[in-house]
């Protein structure tokens, strides 16, 4: 197995899926001559040649909606915002077009397309660059919303949501594209709606996504040092949302606290939480705990920003109140 | 245009049958319409329902130019350019009924017909919306190296949306085959123009983008083909797009729940445009062409009279789409 990092597991997934089929291409700001705003796009340009990664003004509801209206031609666009925050002014073309397409027109019109980018805080970026817009895409029906944790991930998952014929909305984590793991080599295909177990464990199950999903690792080793034996449940598409996994993991340790990095309200986690009370009320010995990010706008003052943010150490705190330990 | 006073020269058989066919189609549309605004009253049609009549010879003129293998996306004033692009009047109106049979199997409804047969790209009712899925239909078709066109109407309040600039900015930067028509009927709802847009001249804003503009009759089904066929042959020559502006006006209010007068307009200028119906005078033009008569013109009410009763008896008749496809079609199953 080859360790690469997110960004390189992202880049071959998108060269092998474009070198497989002539109808995928790579449309976005910068994904060109400029190899990528986060490199994502490295050395495309020179490969397949600029009909096939197009470069675009900034103008996302635009090139969005380029990209729907190629979909309902036939072709298999990728489209890369440059972060997520810009995809609000997309936000009519992936709802209101790629999303209910297939069916106000009975079936007729599938669109095929990926809108990928990172989404989620980085560091002092402050309010408007500072997002996490996955819960408002799941809410859509016609979507399919994908999250990866890991560069296996990355990679397998988005050479299926570019497979898919749906829409597929895939948020990258902005703080993760260095990070590195190990990737199969050869043909790598995660199957989108399947969680992933990120680490056993028998006392407690902890659902992260994305970015949060190593911040539930780094708790799961501290409660591990007490004696605390805590399952990290990574669900790694969010729509459709695999509750079997979930459901089956909350069965085995009663207890469950849900890690995002958005806001509280209306968030993944309160969806989370819905399908366990439905799927395993039983089975529960304590309230289900959300860990999220504070309902303030992300404010840019570091030590503020870090209030703001869930990290390990609220996992943790919340771990042991649903074990009754806090 | 002005030569009806002149003796006509004899018009080739094949030809004379292509110019009342336009004026069959402009017939059709107009009875459908009626018809559609009494079903509408009666309950049978549901929701929004806007009206085409007036526009006609915009959405006959523009289809005449295109080929079958052409593209056509519009937005949700559309029955006009369903049933002129081909699509049949049982389909369309088993559509605004709800019906299984609709051509969008009941799920879409009056602001989105489909028929992907004819190219037909539906109905899009987010006003400026699905300007950029026009650009995007040009996009494909130039990345497969085709010769087809994509041809998008929308109405002149969509031009003062984002949505329009990014779309025909894109549409020159990238050289793509696009035609985007503008229906001009002087009235985004009930807000004129002149209330609206800091310029009037919608076709001036083409040198924004260095793109083609031509400003045309949308009374007249001629001027609209011939400029049409005039963009579509700059597309297919030269991947060239092109802006055109149709003047044109709705003898209806904007919905079925507005008046045709009132707040905004007068009923003398609504009555002024009704004199340059875009029927009359193309009807006036054959028979002043001796390409019409009495006769034929009956015989071709009573077909389209005929053609209208029988779908709205299909569209009566027809079942609502089953229970269970309530959940069909959220998501395309995967290929296997």
């Amino acid at each position: 197995m080859a360790v690469l990092t997110y960004r390189d597991a992202l880049n071959q997934a998108l060269r092998e899926e474009m070198a497989r089929d002539r109808d995928v291409f790579l449309m976005g700001e910068e994904v060109g001559v400029y190899q990528g705003a986060y490199k994502v796009s490295r050395g495309l340009l020179e490969e397949f040649g600029p009909m096939r990664v197009v470069d675009t003004p900034i103008t996302e509801l635009g090139f969005a909606g380029v990209g729907v209206g190629a979909a309902m031609a036939g072709l298999r666009p990728v489209i890369e915002f440059m972060t997520f925050n810009f995809a609000l002014l997309a936000l009519d073309q992936i709802v209101n077009s790629a999303a209910k397409m297939l069916y106000m027109s009975g079936g007729q019109v599938p669109i095929p397309i990926v809108f990928r980018g990172p989404g989620g805080a980085a560091l002092q970026l402050a309010a408007q660059h500072s997002q996490s817009f996955e819960a408002w895409y799941a809410h859509v029906p016609g979507l399919k919303v994908v999250t990866p944790a890991t560069p296996a991930d990355a990679k397998g998952l988005l050479k299926s949501a570019i497979r898919d014929d749906n829409p597929v909305v895939f948020i990258e984590g902005e703080m993760m594209y260095n990070q590195k793991g190990e990737v199969p080599d050869g043909e790598h295909i995660v199957p989108l709606g399947v969680a992933d177990v990120k680490r056993e464990g028998s006392d407690v199950t902890l659902v992260a996504h994305s970015k949060m999903v190593a911040v539930a690792l780094r708790a799961a080793e501290e409660l591990a040092g007490e004696g605390i034996h805590a399952e990290v449940v990574d669900p790694r598409t969010l729509r459709p949302l695999d509750v079997a996994t979930i459901a089956g993991s909350v069965r085995k340790t009663n207890r469950c606290v849900v890690v995002e990095e958005g806001w509280p309200i209306a968030g993944i986690g309160a969806q989370v939480v819905d399908e366990i009370q439905r799927a395993a009320f039983d089975d529960l010995d304590a309230p289900v705990l959300r860990v999220t990010g504070a309902d303030v706008p992300m404010p840019y003052n570091k030590q503020l920003e870090k209030l703001a943010k869930p990290d390990a150490a609220k996992v943790v705190r919340a771990a042991k109140q649903v074990l009754y330990l806090a | 245009m002005t030569q009806t006073a002149a003796k006509p020269q004899p018009v080739p058989a094949k030809e004379a049958d292509a110019l009342r066919k336009l004026l069959r189609d402009m017939l059709l549309i107009r009875r459908f319409e009626e018809k559609s605004g009494e079903a509408y009253a009666l309950g049978k049609i549901g929701g929004f329902c806007h009206l085409y009549i007036g526009q006609e010879a915009v959405a006959v003129g523009a289809m005449a130019a295109l080929r079958p293998d052409d593209y056509v996306l519009t937005s949700y004033r559309e029955h006009g350019q369903a049933l002129a692009r081909g699509m049949s009047a049982r389909a369309v109106m088993a559509e605004l009924y709800g019906k299984a049979t609709g051509c969008s199997s009941g799920k879409g409804g009056s602001m989105h017909l489909f028929d992907v047969s004819k190219g037909f790209l539906g109905g899009h009712a987010i006003v400026g919306g699905h300007i950029p899925l026009v650009t995007g239909v040009a996009f494909a078709i130039k990345y497969r190296e085709g010769d087809q066109v994509a041809l998008g109407f929308f109405g002149e309040a969509a031009v003062n949306n984002g949505a329009f600039h990014e779309a025909l900015n894109m549409a020159v930067l990238w050289r793509l085959p696009a035609i985007y028509v503008c229906e001009n009927n002087r009235y985004g709802m009930g807000t004129a123009t002149e209330r609206a847009s800091a310029i009037y001249d919608v076709a001036q804003r083409a040198c924004s983008y260095d793109m083609p503009a031509e400003t045309v009759d949308g009374m007249d089904v001629l001027g609209v083909r011939d400029a049409v066929a005039r963009a579509a042959q700059r597309a297919r020559d030269r991947y060239m797009p092109t802006l055109l502006e149709v003047r044109t006006y709705r003898f209806m209010g904007h919905s079925m729940s507005d008046p045709i007068h009132g707040h905004y307009r007068t009923k003398d200028e609504v009555e002024q445009m009704k004199a340059r119906d875009p029927i009359e005078s193309f009807a006036a033009r054959l028979r002043a062409d001796g390409l019409l008569d009495d006769e034929r013109w009956q015989t071709m009410e009573a077909e389209v009279a005929d053609e209208v009763a029988d779908a709205m008896r299909f569209a009566d008749e027809s079942p609502d789409p089953a229970p269970e496809t309530l959940t069909t079609d959220v998501y395309r199953e995967a290929v296997p």
